[in-house]
């Protein structure tokens, strides 16, 4: 178990002292997939290396297994270090090692016997779909598979914690997607805990257990993640959820109408039976609205009729539906 | 060609000369590294921005790198006589001048290692230092092996320049090609001799060059193949 307890990060510059992570609070369960989301300039990459002390926290707590990582030695901190892998944005691969040798590297510092590190390397190697890479170079591998070496030489320590740095930022949404499903594999078949880092809102989607949002250096949100998308309370989550914000208005005639999706209201097709309802036809002006779990968020921007009778109908149907509405 | 050109060669003075400039070139440059090599990796490692920062020290050495850098070799050469005659037991020959050439080559090589440590890609040690790694095994396992290619290149461009500083053992009665065109070629007013060393030499160095950076470029693993 990773426990952040009270944790708070302040940079020295010349110009006075930058707070990057505020009384930050978060206790991350074995077995869990744990998602930290936030715009960037948030913290989140401060946080997560607070977590293995790449960064030292100014004041407050990282305990990993009982273990309080502020009380160790270096040695035992380096030992501790050994148990949580870490996969970055950029993957950070050693250029002049091949792929086998770079899975073996962490073994190599552990001080794992050679013949069984490689043997190691490349069960972990067939684990990530790589096996016939192990003797390329990382320049001669695509950004996915650099990812994937990524991940197998984070684990190769037999780590029983996954750092995850913004790891699936720099790929394309079907290397995403693949990188993504790994991961959710190797948290089910290895029991490997992960932590996942991102700004997307498609990656703590489509495989957190938990999330916690970020904003300004503190936890604005914490929880289930369907729980803290179904109903965001603070804004940041509201914004993340919809990245736009509220859809402008463009066109000027006729009266407008902003129905809000906020996941209660997705299973029925709500356009549709409103316009069978009112047998009034309507303009859709702009639409923004995505699936999380079954359940529907975003906002659809309609533009109505212009005689009062079909309005009437139609704000009546939206009222007797506990549809979240504006008029704009 | 001169009478005398073709008699330094046939008693094989200038076969001579190409070895001794190569052979001081080598011996100095390789000592040189000996001592540069951990200099460089020190100037790196405890920079502000490196992995175990000892900014006193690292102040301290690059104040004493830099005042031995901007020493002209030729003074360096005359105020280290005495040095000579402490660590070789003689001020004298060869054997004296691959000490100034050391004395010179140290700092300038251990900017130049620092310089090539400087470019290893700072996520790639932060990897390492996330998985565990020790200061020292980030140097051995991490910083020099990744920056092996750039070594290599910096290797060349010293050996070049020792080779330059080299020509000057005449005055302190070393060999080499340098001693040959001045002795030999420019004292006695035959320029064909003058001519010829510095042929010589830039076939020596041209050979260094090409040679050195075949091996560099074989060795560096970014490039595909």
């Amino acid at each position: 178990m990773i426990e952040i307890k009270n944790l708070t990060k302040t940079y020295r510059t010349a110009k006075g002292s930058i707070t990057a992570l505020k009384d930050i609070d978060i206790k991350i369960e074995d077995g869990e997939i744990f998602g930290i989301i936030g715009l960037s300039g948030a913290g989140k990459s401060t946080l997560v290396r607070c977590i293995n002390y790449l960064e030292r926290p100014t004041s407050g707590q990282v305990i990993i297994d009982g273990k309080e990582l502020g009380k160790l030695t270096n040695r035992e901190l380096l030992k501790t270090r050994q148990n949580i892998g870490m996969v970055f944005q950029g993957f950070n691969l050693l250029a002049q090692r091949n792929v086998i040798k770079n899975i073996c590297y962490p073994l190599e510092i552990a001080g794992v016997k050679k013949a069984d590190a490689l043997k190691g390397a490349e069960d972990l190697l067939e684990l990530v779909g790589l096996s016939d890479k192990a003797k390329a170079y990382p320049s001669q591998l695509s950004g996915g598979q650099k990812q994937r070496v990524a991940i197998a030489r984070a684990l190769a320590a037999k780590t029983k914690y996954l750092l995850c740095d913004e790891a699936t930022s720099a790929l394309d949404p079907d290397t995403t997607r693949s990188v993504l499903e790994l991961l959710k594999k190797i948290n089910r078949t290895l029991g490997v805990t992960i932590v996942v880092i991102t700004h997307e809102m498609k990656v703590i989607d489509s495989i957190c257990d938990r999330v916690a949002v970020l904003d300004n250096s503190t936890v604005a949100e914490i929880g289930e993640v369907r729980a803290v998308f179904s109903n965001p309370r603070s804004d940041i989550a509201k914004k993340l959820i919809m990245p736009q914000g509220e859809l402008p208005v463009t066109s000027e005639n006729g009266k407008k109408i902003r129905i809000i999706y906020n996941g209660n209201n997705s299973s029925e097709s709500l356009l549709s039976n409103m316009i069978l309802t009112c047998s009034t036809p309507v303009n859709i002006l702009h639409a923004d609205t995505k699936d999380i779990d079954g359940k529907a968020y975003g906002q659809i921007l309609i533009q109505l009729p212009e005689d009062e009778s079909s309005e009437r109908k139609i704000t009546a149907y939206l009222d007797a539906n506990n549809v979240t509405y504006s008029q704009v | 060609m001169s009478e005398e050109l073709i008699q330094l060669w046939d008693k094989g003075v200038l076969l001579q000369g190409i070895w001794e400039t190569i052979y001081l070139t080598f011996v100095s440059s390789f000592v040189a590294y000996v001592f540069g090599l951990p200099l460089g990796v020190l100037l790196t490692v405890t920079d502000k921005d490196g992995i175990h920062p000892v900014i006193w020290l690292n102040k301290i050495i690059g104040v004493i790198v830099n005042i031995f850098r901007s020493i002209p070799f030729v003074i360096l050469m005359v105020a280290c006589l005495p040095v000579a005659k402490l660590v070789v037991g003689t001020s004298l020959g060869n054997k004296a001048m691959i000490v100034m050439l050391v004395i010179a080559a140290v700092p300038y090589v251990a900017r130049m290692t620092e310089s090539s440590l400087k470019e290893v890609d700072k996520g790639v040690i932060e990897a390492a230092q996330a998985m565990g790694s020790s200061t020292f095994k980030i140097i051995y396992k991490v910083l020099i092996p990744e920056a092996k290619p750039s070594l290599m290149i910096g290797a060349v461009i010293s050996l070049v320049t020792i080779l330059g500083y080299s020509a000057m053992a005449g005055t302190i009665g070393g060999g080499g090609l340098g001693m040959i065109a001045i002795s030999f070629g420019y004292q006695r007013f035959k320029y064909d001799i003058v001519w010829i060393c510095v042929l010589l030499t830039v076939i020596v160095v041209q050979l260094i060059q090409e040679f050195g950076m075949l091996i560099a470029r074989k060795s560096d693993k970014r490039i595909n193949k």
